[in-house]
């Protein structure tokens, strides 16, 4: 089992024809994703490596029955992207773009609150179903099946995080990158969720990373609701603190967002923090360990 | 992107908010001058890429031309240390001469993006000036947010609620409603992260007036604003950081030995922190991006070797997709180019990875190669030893 993404998704690719988008098209069709259609606007009736092209995600969903996307789209036009997929009723984008402005992705959230597509990113690394389907730019060969779901604010740590995982003989059940974006879609307890639900998943693996407060709130959820072991890394400890402009930031954060405010919210609610990131799949055998023994 | 204070004030100026009358200088000379078109009385203020400037020495008011040409002396040049710059200060280039003002009653005021809500929150306090922070943390209830729904943008009767927390009535408390609608305006249309007034004022007279400005653009949507990177003061930057910038890399240059090239933010922290944990001291945070190409490891690694602090570099690329035999190729280059004879540390993963490493080893360079990420990190804080 695993959650968002599986043998069955069809995928439409937004923004196929351009030049990463054709690369990581042709990398997840060899990992095994079920590519049916690609959307680019002006370029519809043609085929590209055999993959029929549209020019509305509309049009590839009643042609295809695509019910994810994988959004390649360039910072201009990405939020409206993915405000197309959601009109054409997909139930996931996933937006790898980098460099949306902020000003077009709030209106973008607000939008997704009412709708039933649920989006992963932007600027992520994408989500996979380890020997499923691969939904982005993630190196598939280090992923392993197995039952262990990860969640990652960050993109080549958590391939760090995974390998370690792996060679701990540890495989995943999903792995979800959420994106470093000051505006996402799916958060860590969105995804949290969907990970506590899912019969295939045992244990988590969290992947946070200084700034924002959304590691604390992670943890406070996991603290209440979660049933399942997780295990986390804190990127930044050793982050020198940064120049800044002004005092609104300070403001709304309350100061928040250290690594070892993190790390001490993190521990307090239960979850075994990885002391030094070359210790992840260490800390994720002591939280299932742990968990073992509690059972036992 | 940040901007200095008048640059700031210009363009709130041009959305119709009151600034005071003032000069840009770029000499002690030009200084007095404009200290005299103000009638002599004047505030002198370092124009840097901070705040906090008042208690650093940065801020003076001034009674007669002449101080303010000597004061200009003192300033131009001088590296300000202040709680947001960071311990190694940034220097004074421009000067900005403003007319005095008798200021009644000062207030805070900003808009920027709320993470948690994923929308813009404006943010007001009658407590202005320089302990705002304080303010926040100790006393909260004196903190007025106000949440901005996209679709309805911000109203009048939601400016007026927040003008009356304020304390303000009658004209002022209509002219600060008109002040916050155009402040959110140029939120919008200027694209800022943040777009900060403090101190807003009440003068003695009775107007409402901008007496310090902060706007920092977003970085993203720099593309559809052509004008933003002439207002940019490269001199506040660190010209390792200018250069690194070309190349769309990102670097901070930091205290220690260690040259440090990784690709992907989170990870390159997570490579201080294993750096650190093994005695080593990072001399840089630089991030390739998450697709490292062989011409960005190239420049990254001739801008690590400008660091003359750098006595060792450490590479960690987890390429996954790219190929690790590109990669090695861009070092190689970029180290022959530079004539590198210090020691590197490789640790990469991805396709092609045992053929990266053959050409590594074969290249001549002092190199060694490892697969393990805390093995790495030992190695290259022994070969420092």
């Amino acid at each position: 089992m695993s959650i968002l993404v599986n043998k069955s998704s069809k995928i439409v690719v937004q923004g196929i024809t351009g030049r990463s988008g054709l690369f990581h098209t042709q990398q997840c069709r060899e990992y095994g994703s079920n590519i049916v259609a690609g959307v680019t606007p002006g370029k519809g009736g043609i085929h590209i490596e055999g993959i029929p092209v549209f020019n509305t995600v509309a049009e590839a969903v009643k042609y295809t029955n695509a019910n994810v996307s994988m959004i390649f789209v360039p910072p201009p036009g990405a939020a409206d992207a993915i405000l197309e997929a959601a009109d054409a009723g997909l139930e996931l984008a996933v937006c790898i773009t980098e460099g949306i402005p902020v000003r077009d992705m709030v209106p973008v959230k607000a939008i997704l609150k009412q709708s039933k597509m649920r989006l992963v990113g932007p600027n992520c690394p994408g989500v996979i179903t380890p020997g499923e389907c691969k939904i982005g730019i993630m190196p598939g060969h280090i992923h392993k099946p197995g039952s262990i779901g990860v969640v990652s604010r960050s993109g080549t740590l958590t391939y760090e995080a995974v390998k370690q995982l792996s060679d701990a003989g540890l495989g995943q059940s999903t792995g979800v990158g959420i994106g470093g974006d000051p505006i996402i879609g799916m958060n860590f307890v969105d995804v949290l969720k969907l990970f506590n639900e899912d019969p295939g998943t045992e244990g988590v693996f969290m992947i946070g990373e200084i700034g924002g407060a959304a590691e604390e709130e992670a943890a406070h959820w996991i603290q209440e609701n979660m049933k399942k072991p997780v295990a986390a890394f804190i990127a930044g400890v050793t982050a020198p603190p940064g120049k800044r402009m002004g005092h609104a930031g300070a403001i709304i954060t309350g100061g928040k967002g250290k690594a070892e405010d993190k790390i001490r919210t993190l521990t307090e609610c239960g979850v075994i923090v990885a002391s030094s990131p070359t210790r992840m799949g260490e800390a994720m055998q002591m939280a299932m360990a742990a968990k073992g023994k509690e059972k036992g | 992107m940040n901007i200095h204070e008048y640059q700031a004030k210009e363009i709130l100026n041009a959305y119709g908010i009151p600034i005071p009358r003032g000069r840009v200088a770029l000499t002690a000379d030009q200084v007095e001058r404009a200290a005299k078109e103000m009638g002599g009385r004047c505030v002198v203020k370092a124009q840097i890429y901070a705040g906090g400037r008042g208690k650093a020495g940065g801020v003076k008011l001034i009674h007669h031309p002449e101080q303010a040409q000597e004061y200009a002396k003192e300033l131009f040049g001088k590296t300000l240390v202040t709680p947001q710059t960071g311990p190694e200060g940034l220097k004074v280039r421009r000067i900005l001469v403003e007319e005095a003002v008798d200021i009644a009653r000062e207030f805070y005021l900003s808009i920027t993006l709320d993470r948690s809500s994923s929308r813009y929150v404006l943010i007001a306090s009658a407590e202005g000036g320089m302990e705002i922070e304080e303010v926040a943390s100790k006393t909260p209830e004196k903190i007025h947010t106000l949440t901005i729904d996209p679709f309805t943008g911000l109203r009048s009767y939601q400016a007026r609620w927040i003008a009356l927390q304020l304390g303000l009535s009658g004209s002022v408390c209509e002219d600060c409603v008109n002040l916050i609608l155009n402040l959110y305006r140029v939120c919008l249309e200027k694209d800022c992260a943040l777009v900060e007034i403090n101190p807003l004022v009440v003068t003695r007279a009775g107007w409402l007036m901008a007496m310090d400005a902060k706007i920092t653009f977003d970085d993203n949507a720099i593309f559809r604003h052509r004008e933003y990177p002439d207002m940019m003061d490269y001199s506040q930057l660190d010209p390792l950081e200018i250069n690194a910038g070309k190349y769309d890399l990102a670097y901070i240059k930091l205290s220690g030995s260690i040259g440090c090239l990784v690709n992907g933010a989170g990870l390159a922290m997570a490579t201080l922190d294993v750096l650190k944990e093994y005695g080593g001291e990072p001399a840089n945070f630089l991030d390739v991006g998450g697709g490292a190409t062989r011409e960005k490891v190239a420049e990254a690694f001739k801008i690590i070797l400008q660091d003359a602090d750098v006595k060792g570099i450490f590479v960690n690329i987890f390429g996954g997709i790219m190929r690790c035999d590109v990669i090695a190729h861009g070092i190689i280059e970029a180290a022959g180019e530079v004539n590198c004879t210090l020691p590197i540390v490789v640790r990469m993963d991805g396709s092609q990875v045992e053929e990266g490493k053959r050409l590594l080893t074969e290249s001549g360079l002092n190199v060694q190669c490892s697969d393990n990420l805390g093995d790495a990190a030992s190695k290259i804080v022994g070969m420092l030893g």
